[in-house]
């Protein structure tokens, strides 16, 4: 019988912490599958952040270095300035790359690093225990914003994605999200197009932010968070291509593939 | 260049071009006075000798690309003055955290907060004590002229690759400004590999570089290993220079620019016949203490001259412990005392302790 489907080979036989019906575990699914399509194991060195995220290297088996909290794009920048051929992605939630790594991640876009961020935005901060992030949206409650977000007392939530695509630094900027098939398939062509700018030496930075459900934060149950992102969180951070600057490829895969 | 032709160069081109001779091919770091110079010299010469040189948005921006140069195997460096060192100490943790080597520069400068921007001492404390959270150390290593600048450059990313630790070159803002003739290095070539380098798992398994260890056992361990390498550290690297020491019945105890003020001072009242000598740590961290301790045996007098509020002289006071007298002497926040106050210092301390004027 033809085997479809099994375990990406980049992916240790390690049982995943994150909680049920969390995002996670499937970006990280997608990447190891990327880096086994695209034969790129030996060449490829993540770095992962301080976050829910932060024992990704006990799951993703590759070259792998952690970095302080906000700092991913500036440590992915030292990898990849050392190791051109390298493809190096800095692995982020919101917290880590929205608020206290702002800077880095504007910079690692203003230089223009051949480096690939992807962005895993719950609008929350998970591992902490679900305090206000910067794209918590409007209305949302968090342990520090207990009465909702409201923009008056808390501010407002920043989309950071759509600001670097404004920066001609940024060579790929796409948003997807990850609570259906349909959309897990795109994120993962989503993914592929990032990565792959690396391979053609395309002159900038790639962010995917991936739309990712947080139950326990939330306070829903895994079909309500999915859910959630359909008809709330999607409308403050709409899904699609927020620029595509690349310069070899272009119009080979992308085209007509935005849902 | 000839071999041994001197040249004249400020203390932050020095060090620079020092760096590129020792290999060092990385180098990220942001404006702060009075160190621009490095970065100055760094953004013209490096890419020629086809490295990279960055002006990273922060200071700590600049040591996270360190940090990301090293953990590839490569030598890495970022220099700063003391306001900027302070951001950098996340870095630094994590670097010492993770075993990376680094080489930071700090050209210190007159604090608390933004202080000055004269040369003070003010940061031995930060420096040798780690700087950052967690326990840890770095090694110190205190110029005081651009020569010895130049050579403890080499040596810094010598021991850093050795000991997979970060090392401080703690200058100051006399050092770094001031030129002197020095003689550089020879370019090094064909470092060898790290074994432990990340480069892409190609032909072994794949690894990771981390700080974070959740099971308490196992981060005890790691944190004992840490220790069993400095006090390897300690048994192995530590350096100092004596000056007219051996019939001395005081000794001034100073580091860098304040050592080589001292030096002055020692070199007038020798004049008049007292019998002072200088003692002068080179690394601050491991610092000296068995050499002083011995010291001690025969001298009972020492004297400590720091630019500061008094930082140096409580390892000099542990070192010494009620063997002898220590009596302080610092100028905080970037006051350069002349050789001439230092010695009426030194003068007075002498006649108030050891002999009387008539004596």
């Amino acid at each position: 019988m033809k085997k479809v489907y099994s375990r990406p080979k980049y992916l240790k036989e390690k049982k995943f912490h994150y909680c049920p019906g969390c995002g996670h575990s499937i970006v990280h699914k997608l990447l190891m599958e990327l880096v086994e399509e695209l034969g790129i194991a030996d060449r490829t060195i993540g770095v992962a952040p301080a976050g829910c995220a932060v024992l990704a290297y006990d799951y993703m088996d590759v070259d792998m270095v952690e970095s302080a909290h906000g700092r991913g794009p500036a440590v992915a920048t030292g990898i990849k300035r050392s190791l051109p051929e390298a493809v190096v992605f800095s692995y982020q939630g919101d917290g880590d790359l929205a608020a206290i790594g702002t800077a880095e991640s504007i910079h690692s876009a203003t230089r223009g690093e051949k480096i690939l961020i992807i962005f895993i935005n719950n609008g929350i901060y998970g591992m902490t225990g679900g305090q206000m992030a910067p794209t918590t949206i409007e209305g949302m409650k968090a342990t520090t914003a207990p009465l909702g977000r409201s923009p008056e007392r808390e501010g407002h939530p920043l989309d950071l994605t759509y600001l670097l695509s404004e920066i001609p630094g940024t060579v790929y900027a796409e948003r997807v999200t990850v609570n259906s098939p349909k959309a897990i398939r795109r994120a993962k062509k989503a993914l592929e197009i990032a990565l792959r700018c690396q391979l053609d030496n395309e002159p900038g930075l790639a962010i995917i932010e991936v739309l990712s459900m947080c139950p326990t934060n939330w306070k829903m149950n895994p079909l309500e968070a999915c859910k959630w992102i359909d008809e709330v969180m999607s409308k403050k951070f709409p899904l699609g291509v927020l620029c595509d600057r690349r310069k070899k490829i272009k119009k080979r895969a992308v085209a007509g593939n935005v849902d | 260049m000839s071999r041994k032709e001197k040249v004249l160069m400020s203390g932050n081109h020095a060090l620079a071009e020092a760096a590129i001779r020792a290999g060092c091919r990385f180098y990220f770091g942001y404006p702060i006075t009075p160190q621009n110079e490095v970065a100055e010299y760094m953004a013209e010469h490096m890419p020629k000798a086809g490295g990279v040189f960055i002006q990273a948005e922060s200071e700590i921006a600049s040591i996270s690309m360190v940090l990301g140069a090293a953990v590839t195997g490569a030598r890495a460096m970022t220099s700063s003055s003391s306001p900027g060192i302070s951001l950098k100490q996340e870095g630094i943790s994590f670097l010492a955290g993770q075993e990376l080597p680094a080489v930071i520069v700090n050209m210190v400068r007159g604090g608390p907060g933004l202080g000055n921007i004269a040369g003070c001492q003010a940061d031995y404390f930060q420096a040798t004590r780690g700087g950052g959270h967690g326990d840890y150390r770095t090694i110190v290593l205190a110029p005081s002229s651009v020569q010895e600048l130049v050579d403890l450059m080499v040596l810094a990313f010598d021991l850093a690759d050795k000991y997979r630790n970060p090392v401080v070159i703690l200058g100051d803002g006399l050092i770094g400004q001031m030129r002197e003739p020095v003689i550089l290095p020879e370019p090094v070539t064909n470092l060898p590999e790290k074994e432990w380098a990340l480069r892409g798992a190609k032909g072994r398994k794949s690894r990771f570089s981390r700080s974070l260890i959740l099971d308490v056992r196992a981060m005890e361990e790691h944190n004992w290993k840490l220790q069993r390498k400095y006090q390897e550290i300690e048994r192995n690297e530590v350096r100092y220079e004596e000056f007219m020491i051996e019939d001395a019945q005081l000794v001034v105890v100073a580091f860098g620019s304040s050592a080589r003020i001292a030096k002055g001072a020692i070199k007038r009242v020798r004049k008049e016949g007292l019998k002072v000598g200088l003692f002068r740590p080179i690394t601050l961290w491991p610092f000296p203490f068995s050499r002083l301790k011995e010291l001690a045996e025969q001298i009972k007098e020492f004297l400590v001259f720091e630019l500061n509020a008094g930082q140096m002289v409580e390892d000099v006071r542990l070192a010494l412990g009620d063997k002898a007298e220590v009596f302080f002497y610092g100028r905080p926040g970037g006051v350069i005392p002349t050789p001439l106050e230092v010695a009426k210092t030194i003068t007075n301390r002498y006649y108030q302790r050891i002999k009387g004027r008539r004596g």
